[in-house]
């Protein structure tokens, strides 16, 4: 990697008896979006908040724009900006007010007025905190971290808890971003969201990285299959629908059998014939393009939201 | 320093937008001020004058309530989360809320000085510059305690409970309430282990027998000690997340803050000086003129 701008080195971090983060590994280049994919508890957030200087890691090397966080926390704070995932702002401020409150501490600093416009919140700006909604809250996050206009974005599930029309307009600002060329570091556990707007991810589960690349290198390594979900009347043995034309790989994951499928139209017809021949019936049928959905469950056998 | 101003700055916004400052830094100081010289003093200038004192220390020591309620609020609410992934440090966070405290302190003070003027006629409010030094010390003392309340407790609720335990025992028993000189022998020897009873009877010794501040070192040096001391405390035990519990060994530091005036009560109990101060103080409220002692008498041989 030319220009690594964040460098982490098998990084482990504990809480009491649990191992939140297990040797992660990872570097982010200049201008990159990349984003930790995984489910809860997967150890996304602790992994950031090491990155962000809020927590102390219990072994391994961070480095941030060249600064350690534990050494240079004061320091790191002025070139990085965050949206933290669980967080507010005093309910009496108002969104104007917390805008130059956060501007003032920094050095450098963006005019708030343009932050105001570039995120809609010109026609909220004497409105207390208290009346924003759960999108307008999340765009004053988005403006306040880029208050310093930062080397380096965290953003923490960014989308979480939001409607799809709000999130929509959180991926449009998140690729505004993308196309200034502004290295943001994301969590989240929507598919979509780090196909959409990541430009490498890594997945993580169990405080691990289990696999790195950029989606479309992801998907392929998976085989680029088609993904058809059946559920059935009666079980099937395994091996059996993992036999037919057409299908790669068969799992049972919560009682769906997960079919990879690298062609899909034989594949459908030829469990159709399937199942009309052994009397069985198909309660419901889902097919779904090929995702990073399909690169966890091959790595661990489960659904990202399981 | 900038960070510090701009925190002042918001906190100061923030309670004047509080419903809740109404109540604790507007309505029940004033309460206070019209119970003790409308109902206690029955409106005589002199007994009015000397009930200032333990209204002014009420005002003062009401700062530890709504620091550590906003503390624990910031911090259940993932506010203080929010300034920390920016430049802003613990010292910044707690030195602006005893400060932006302390500026909204000292005009409720100065209305209650202004009232018992117009409204009760008190025309001499002693030592001003004894009073202003206390009541400096004494917001942040009592601030700097509302924090290690706020650090030492995980909820709200155990915030609300620990202030009510603090709470009572310091009004009750430090002669805020009632002069110290006319409770009972064993309540006097506990008073003498409060910080509060310093507070009260300095002030009430600067308004009333106008003692200059250089007159006034253990109440002055023992109050500033423990700002200091409650303030490093607070510092330490300082927590930005709110899913980070304070472990019990931590809770050990809070004892510390206890220490000076238990060391100090013994001291005052052995030597009597303070037993002797007030009770002085109060026999000059109840002799015949009530006049008060005039500038510059000793406390000690009172008019």
């Amino acid at each position: 990697m030319p220009n690594p701008i964040l460098q982490v080195e098998n990084l482990f971090k504990r809480y009491g008896p649990v191992a939140a983060v297990r040797g992660v590994n990872f570097n982010v280049e200049e201008g990159e979006v990349f984003g930790l994919l995984g489910p809860n508890g997967a150890g996304k957030t602790t992994t950031v908040e090491i990155l962000e200087g809020l927590r102390t890691p219990d072994e391994g090397r961070v480095s941030v724009c060249g600064l350690d966080p534990q050494r240079d926390p004061a320091e790191l704070k002025h070139l990085i900006g965050a949206v933290l995932q669980s967080t507010a702002l005093p309910d009496k401020l108002r969104v104007m007010e917390a805008l130059r409150l956060f501007a003032s501490f920094y050095r450098k600093r963006r005019n708030p007025e343009e932050l105001l416009k570039r995120f809609g919140l010109v026609e909220k700006r004497n409105a207390f905190y208290s009346q924003l909604s759960g999108g307008q809250k999340q765009r004053l996050a988005l403006a306040m971290a880029l208050v310093n206009d930062p080397k380096v974005l965290f953003f923490d599930e960014p989308t979480a808890g939001l409607d799809p029309q709000v999130r929509r307009e959180i991926y449009d600002i998140i690729l505004e971003l993308r196309s200034d060329k502004k290295t943001i570091v994301m969590t989240t556990h929507y598919i979509e969201e780090a196909e959409r707007l990541c430009d490498r991810v890594a997945i993580v589960d169990h405080g691990q990285v289990i696999a790195i690349g950029t989606p479309r290198e992801l998907k392929q390594r998976s085989g680029d299959n088609t993904r058809i979900e059946v559920r059935l009347a009666k079980p099937e043995p395994e091996g059996v629908l993992k036999a037919l034309e057409g299908v790669s790989e068969c799992r049972v994951l919560n009682g769906s059998y997960v079919l990879q499928c690298p062609r899909p139209p034989q594949a459908i017809v030829s469990l159709v014939k399937h199942l009309e021949s052994r009397g069985n019936e198909l309660i419901s049928l889902e097919i779904a393009s090929p995702s990073l959905e399909d690169v966890f469950i091959e790595l661990t056998g489960r659904r990202l939201r399981d | 320093m900038k960070n510090f101003a701009a925190l002042t700055r918001m906190r100061i916004q923030l309670t004047l937008r509080n419903k809740m400052f109404l109540f604790f830094s507007v309505i029940m100081p004033f309460g206070f001020f019209f119970l003790y010289s409308g109902v206690f003093a029955k409106g005589d200038p002199v007994v009015v004058r000397y009930f200032l004192g333990p209204v002014i220390s009420l005002t003062v020591m009401g700062s530890f309530w709504g620091l550590s309620a906003a503390l624990v609020i910031f911090r259940e609410q993932g506010i203080l989360r929010r300034f920390h992934v920016t430049p802003v440090t613990a010292s910044d966070m707690l030195a602006s809320s005893i400060v932006s405290n302390y500026i909204l302190t000292l005009p409720t003070v100065a209305c209650e000085l202004l009232l018992a003027r117009l409204l009760f006629h008190v025309h001499d409010f002693g030592n001003l510059l004894s009073v202003l030094i206390l009541v400096t010390v004494g917001i942040v003392s009592f601030a700097s305690l509302g924090l290690v309340v706020a650090s030492v407790t995980n909820t709200m609720q155990e915030t609300q409970v620990l202030n009510q335990l603090i709470w009572l025992p310091l009004i009750f028993l430090s002669g805020a309430t009632m002069p110290l000189a006319s409770l009972p022998r064993i309540v006097r020897r506990f008073s003498v282990f409060l910080p509060a009873t310093y507070l009260v009877t300095g002030l009430q010794r600067a308004i009333f027998v106008s003692v200059p501040f250089w007159k006034l070192p253990i109440e002055i040096i023992s109050l500033t000690f423990w700002a200091m001391l409650t303030f490093f405390i607070s510092a330490q035990l300082f927590r930005w997340e709110p899913e980070s519990k304070i472990p019990r060994k931590a809770k050990l530091w809070a004892l510390a803050t206890v220490v000076p005036f238990v060391i100090l009560g013994f001291w005052e109990n052995h030597h009597g000086r303070l037993h002797a101060q007030t009770q002085s103080t109060y026999d000059s409220l109840s002799a015949p003129s009530k006049t008060p002692p005039p500038r510059n008498a000793t406390p000690e041989k009172p008019q």
